[in-house]
């Protein structure tokens, strides 16, 4: 593999996340996550949206207007989006019921829009069909751990599969309810990043100012 | 690449040719997607009422399993079956949103929350050797969040719990949506409905209820009052006289 291939490939992974260091898709990270299947499916959906539209939009890039770009690419975007939910419906009838609106929301998903605009736009197609692939893998990476995390404390299973016997089941383990609702996504999130940041010292940022000491000059 | 991307003209020829080309994929997927999701929707919805019955067995094709199960419609107020009218395709939102299939429930009378009821509506019946052994009676009403969807299964007489399911809700994850658990659900089989004077006695409640009353008494789910009181309400309106009051009342004197 070409070091450039795999540095749009796996960059999106940890160095250059979508979620954890972009902070793009989040609503749709608190949202699907109770549970690993319904985050793994959309984490395929989103994949395969992004890297279509960013081949679809880099294959006509030469042609499209300036003044009407943005328009065109949604409509692209959009029509994917239908398409997969489509077929989601269609092969996946009780995830696409748990991901509800989610699926047609990867519309206005900022990582799509952001990777048709800037990467798609100014570059080949191949190498932005790989650039959509890394960043919803990026994507799925972090939606995955989410979901696996959520799953198994709050429900004590995953996959479906009970893992730690609930105590509502004659078991020993007590689920953890915040687990549960989105809220929880927020921490584990943020834990996340801290655990990045901290292994990447370059992605912390500096900070916006500092509060200095001032000495006064007495005056009388 | 055009010289003068920027030309109305050209501007007006790249936006119609992507709109037509993204609408033929959109309506090219949606049509040929079509019948694999009826079809979905269709086993889905008998794997539900085949598996409130008891009856589901998993692995067996679903269609055929179903063959066994009696669909038909009954007209509400009279109790009476609908001739020629299809219950397992029989969409009861749509139904219920339709002002020509439904009537607006009083508001005093209202108590599951639902605004408008279906004139007509389906149940499944289940025959054995000795006559109906089971009745299936769809039901829904407003819990914390949302209408929640239900299929209760009675015996043959209507008199006692055979199984239920939630097969639609959008209640609190973890509280509310236990209605979904197969255990809470187990405790209501075997409980009556209907009281003997003929007054829905059902309830959903926490604590221990009178020695009496234990018959007609589900234990509420812990932090889901609410859900539970929408559950205790739809059962009491989908019984009484503006649901299946008048089919259960032909049920019990053997006219069904």
């Amino acid at each position: 593999m070409k070091s450039e291939t795999r540095k749009v490939l796996f960059e999106p992974l940890v160095v250059n996340n979508p979620i954890i260091v972009q902070i793009l898709g989040i609503c749709s990270a608190l949202a699907i996550t109770s549970k690993l299947a319904p985050a793994v499916i959309m984490s395929i959906a989103l994949t395969v949206v992004t890297a279509c539209s960013n081949a679809a939009i880099s294959a006509i890039r030469h042609y499209i207007p300036n003044n009407i770009r943005i328009i065109v690419q949604m409509t692209i975007i959009a029509s994917l989006v239908i398409v997969v939910d489509q077929v989601l419906r269609a092969y996946a009838p009780e995830i696409s019921k748990q991901l509800s609106v989610f699926v047609g929301l990867i519309i206005t998903n900022c990582i799509v829009l952001g990777r048709a605009e800037g990467y798609a736009m100014k570059n080949p197609v191949w190498p932005s069909f790989l650039d959509g692939l890394g960043q919803g893998l990026g994507y799925s990476l972090i939606l995955v751990a989410l979901g696996a995390t959520r799953e198994l404390f709050g429900f004590g299973s995953l996959w479906g599969h009970q893992i730690l016997p609930l105590v509502s089941e004659g078991g020993w383990y007590r689920p953890n309810s915040l687990m549960t609702l989105a809220p929880s996504a927020f921490f584990l999130v943020a834990m996340i990043i801290w655990a990045v940041r901290t292994w990447k010292h370059d992605q912390q940022e500096s900070a916006d100012y500092t509060i200095q000491v001032v000495h006064r000059t007495e005056t009388q | 690449m055009p010289r003068d991307k920027e030309r109305p003209g050209y501007v007006l020829m790249v936006a119609t040719l992507v709109c037509v080309a993204c609408a033929l994929l959109v309506s090219g997927a949606v049509v040929l997607l079509r019948p694999v999701q009826d079809r979905n929707a269709l086993l889905q919805r008998q794997q539900n009422i085949l598996a409130v019955a008891g009856l589901y067995q998993a692995g067996q094709p679903v269609d055929a399993q179903f063959a066994r199960i009696e669909a038909r419609v009954v007209d509400l107020a009279s109790g009476d079956y609908v001739e020629g009218a299809d219950a397992v395709r029989f969409d009861i939102p749509k139904v219920a949103r339709d002002p020509q299939a439904s009537a607006v429930v009083a508001a005093d009378a209202d108590v599951a929350r639902i605004h408008r009821r279906p004139l007509r509506m389906p149940v499944f019946l289940v025959r054995g050797d000795s006559g109906l052994e089971t009745v299936i009676l769809p039901m829904h009403g407003y819990g914390l969040w949302s209408t929640m969807y239900a299929y209760v299964a009675l015996d043959g007489r209507g008199e006692r719990v055979k199984g239920v399911t939630f097969y639609s809700h959008a209640e609190t994850p973890g509280l509310g949506a236990e209605i979904e658990n197969p255990r809470w659900r187990e405790s209501w089989v075997g409980k009556r409905l209907v009281g003997d004077d003929g007054t829905v006695r059902f309830d959903v409640a926490k604590g221990v209820p009178a020695a009496d009353a234990a018959e007609f008494h589900v234990d509420a789910i812990s932090g889901a009052t609410l859900t539970a009181n929408g559950v205790e309400n739809m059962v009491h309106f989908w019984l009484g006289e503006q649901g299946y009051g008048p089919f259960l009342a032909r049920l019990r004197s053997g006219g069904a």
